[in-house]
């Protein structure tokens, strides 16, 4: 009787095997990024741009007469569970991943893409180190940690000249290794930092911290971090009545930066590329985006871009396999919402650098 | 000296919360001998029930002091109901058990309050606009001028203001002599006619309502939670009630200044980056002289 039973079990398991194998005239991409945790707001982005994408390729009847098919990842913006979303994604057999957020994410993902042959575009890890040390199949559509320390540190050489800076970190891959970039940038043209800390991510009490600053007489402070610190120590700054300001990098392009100031983020300065929202080739998307009720703010787009390069070198592979596709994005020139774009040797995107933003009344603008 | 008084406001403010989510910690220890590590979770309970009330609240235009005393009782309220639920459905069947079975279901509650909150709430930081502002300053003619915000204040007087109706009732009250009746022997309390069901009840609902006064302290203080604050608030309040000696009330004030002033002074001194490992060394070295903590009593001999 078990026998029989288990007989047609096995027969079961077998066809529905054979199901999903004739089943496969689809291709899967994956976003991956912090859906969860206290950078969950950038996950939104990334997720957003993918979707949107998704629902305008799949109008157009898929990439190489393919419907797509997305895989949500969520790595916490935790190195380990962004190897096993990779491995998962291996398992599923994805072909690209749009992803990861994090740094510390993006970089030990990308031992996995490699390895499996999965094409990794990060639309957001900064980090130099991402395309440095990283294979063939990886790529990143925004910009290079050293690029924006050299904006960052140039710009307060110029601006805090005999006056007080302070560099803080957080210790991540991202943060420490902005941080010590535009240390290392403020230094060449002259000026040195007055104090060099490093506080721990997901901390809420910085008034050690701010009253350290405060007996230093520390005139602008550069944070190495993301927008919940970053937000919480501009605003323990001002309870204890300082008015030392904040400058920082792409990390707090998010609505959730003033959520947590509130006015005390009157003022920050941040960098991050020329907005690509007011990009004329991103003007229908941006409207539709506006739409559905998504301010595509911050990574919104990159998302979208980093997606839309796989879709454009996919159809002129013609074909969705990985390998071949890998070659195009290699050579090719796209067309993305950020902007036209190619891809150099390391895997770095050819587009114009960091500029600096201003936080006033809730939103952010060009300087 | 003038950035000394800085540093010491900071570490008394962030001690005095710690001691309050210690003091839930200490008193269940001392009545029932285990460690309740789902605490952390209930002051994170007590945190978003705050933060809830003062949104709401916020909308009606009612007067400040009101809405603090009115979002001071919900969250009470609503945060004692999760601490007595807690205990009778995850610790009031397992006792009698063997001793390390409640402590486990103990670390299943925290795992389940956490991803209770995490899917209800999402998983984002909720943050809140400052709701007191302001404060005073001192030295004012010195280099250093010393702020002391109106929420550093407030929140040391409400604790000192607790903490003395906390001792009132534990020392001088029938309720309180009950459950030092039920930390000695619980058998012999049943004997003498006490129930103890209830006093192990009355306890949980207390020390969930200090954790909750703590939870509404967090949110006016930082203005941003999410669902993992339990956590870590949790550990060094713990780390707190061991310090100052596990089962008493004063020592969970004290370790819980103890911990903050540590933390404070050794990230302002020394290094931001090593201030736990301070504050965790400071308590191998405590422990190591004093077993029972500075104020416990040697001759309890539990978990």
């Amino acid at each position: 009787m078990f026998r029989t039973f288990n007989k047609f079990l096995s027969l079961i398991a077998a066809s529905l095997m054979l199901a999903t194998v004739s089943a496969k005239a689809e291709v899967v991409v994956a976003s991956a990024g912090p859906m969860s945790g206290q950078y969950a707001s950038f996950g939104a982005q990334l997720k957003a741009g993918a979707e949107m994408w998704l629902k305008h390729v799949n109008k157009k009847g898929g990439i190489n007469g393919e419907k797509v098919k997305l895989e949500i990842g969520d790595d916490a913006c935790d190195p380990k569970q962004a190897v096993a979303v990779a491995n998962k994604f291996a398992g599923q057999g994805v072909a690209y991943v749009a992803g990861h957020f994090c740094s510390g994410s993006s970089i030990p993902a990308s031992a996995v893409y490699n390895e499996e042959g999965i094409i990794q575009v990060s639309p957001a890890s900064t980090n130099p180190a991402l395309t440095d040390k990283g294979g063939k199949y990886t790529f990143r559509v925004c910009g290079r940690d050293d690029q924006q320390g050299e904006v960052a540190g140039k710009f307060l050489a110029d601006n805090y000249k005999g006056k007080k800076v302070a560099i803080l970190h957080d210790k991540t891959a991202y943060g420490k290794g902005l941080a010590d970039a535009t240390r290392k940038n403020m230094k060449k043209a002259g000026l040195k930092e007055a104090m060099y800390e490093a506080y721990t991510a997901g901390e809420k009490d910085y008034s050690a911290l701010v009253s350290k600053l405060k007996s230093n007489n520390i005139d602008a402070v550069y944070l190495g971090g993301y927008h919940t610190e970053g937000g919480l120590i501009v605003r323990q700054m001002r309870d204890q009545g300082m008015s030392t300001k904040l400058i920082s990098g792409d990390a707090l392009v998010t609505a959730e930066y003033w959520d947590i100031t509130g006015d005390a983020g009157e003022g920050t300065l941040m960098t991050f590329s020329p907005d690509p929202r007011n990009n004329p080739a991103a003007a229908d998307v941006v409207k539709e985006f506006k739409a559905a009720g998504i301010e595509p703010e911050g990574y919104v787009l990159y998302s979208y871009a980093a997606l839309q390069v796989f879709e454009q070198a996919a159809v002129q592979a013609g074909s969705n396999d990985p390998a071949k596709v890998l070659k195009v994005m290699r050579k090719g020139k796209f067309d993305t919402v950020i902007g036209s774009l190619s891809f150099d040797k390391k895997g770095d995107v050819s587009l114009p650098g960091y500029v600096f933003y201003e936080w006033s009344k809730g939103k952010y603008s060009e300087l | 000296m003038e950035y000394f008084i800085q540093q010491l406001v900071n570490g008394i403010t962030l001690g005095s919360i710690y001691g309050l989510i210690a003091i839930g910690y200490t008193m269940v220890y001392g009545i029932i001998g285990m460690i309740n590590f789902a605490h952390g979770d209930i002051f994170m309970i007590g945190a978003f029930v705050a933060l809830i009330s003062f949104i709401i609240f916020g909308l009606t235009g009612v007067a400040l002091p009101v809405i603090l005393l009115l979002v001071l009782l919900i969250a009470m309220l609503f945060t004692a109901c999760y601490g007595w639920t807690v205990e009778k459905l995850a610790y009031k069947p397992l006792r009698g058990s063997f001793r390390l079975a409640p402590l486990i279901s103990a670390l299943g509650m925290s795992i389940v309050l956490q991803n209770y909150v995490q899917v209800a709430q999402g998983a984002r930081v909720k943050p809140m606009q400052p709701l007191i502002s302001g404060g005073l300053e001192f030295f004012k003619n010195s280099e250093f001028v010393v702020t002391v915000s109106y929420l550093q204040i407030f929140i040391v007087v409400l604790t000192v203001i607790l903490m003395g109706i906390f001792t009132y009732l534990i020392t001088k009250t029938d309720l309180g002599r009950a459950q030092r009746a039920c930390e000695q022997d619980r058998t012999m309390t049943a004997l003498l006619g006490i129930n103890v069901d209830r006093t192990i009840s009355i306890t949980f609902i207390i020390g969930s309502s200090l954790a909750s006064v703590a939870g509404m302290m967090f949110v006016l203080y930082y203005g941003v939670i999410d669902f993992y604050i339990g956590f870590l608030a949790g550990i060094k309040a713990f780390t707190a009630a061991v310090l100052g000696g596990i089962g008493s009330l004063p020592g969970a004030m004290l370790g819980g200044l103890l911990i903050g002033l540590i933390e404070t002074f050794w990230g302002g001194y020394v290094s931001l980056e090593y201030k736990d490992v301070a504050a965790f060394s400071v308590l191998i070295v405590v422990l190591i002289f004093f077993p029972t903590g500075f104020l416990g009593k040697p001759d309890i001999e539990k978990v």
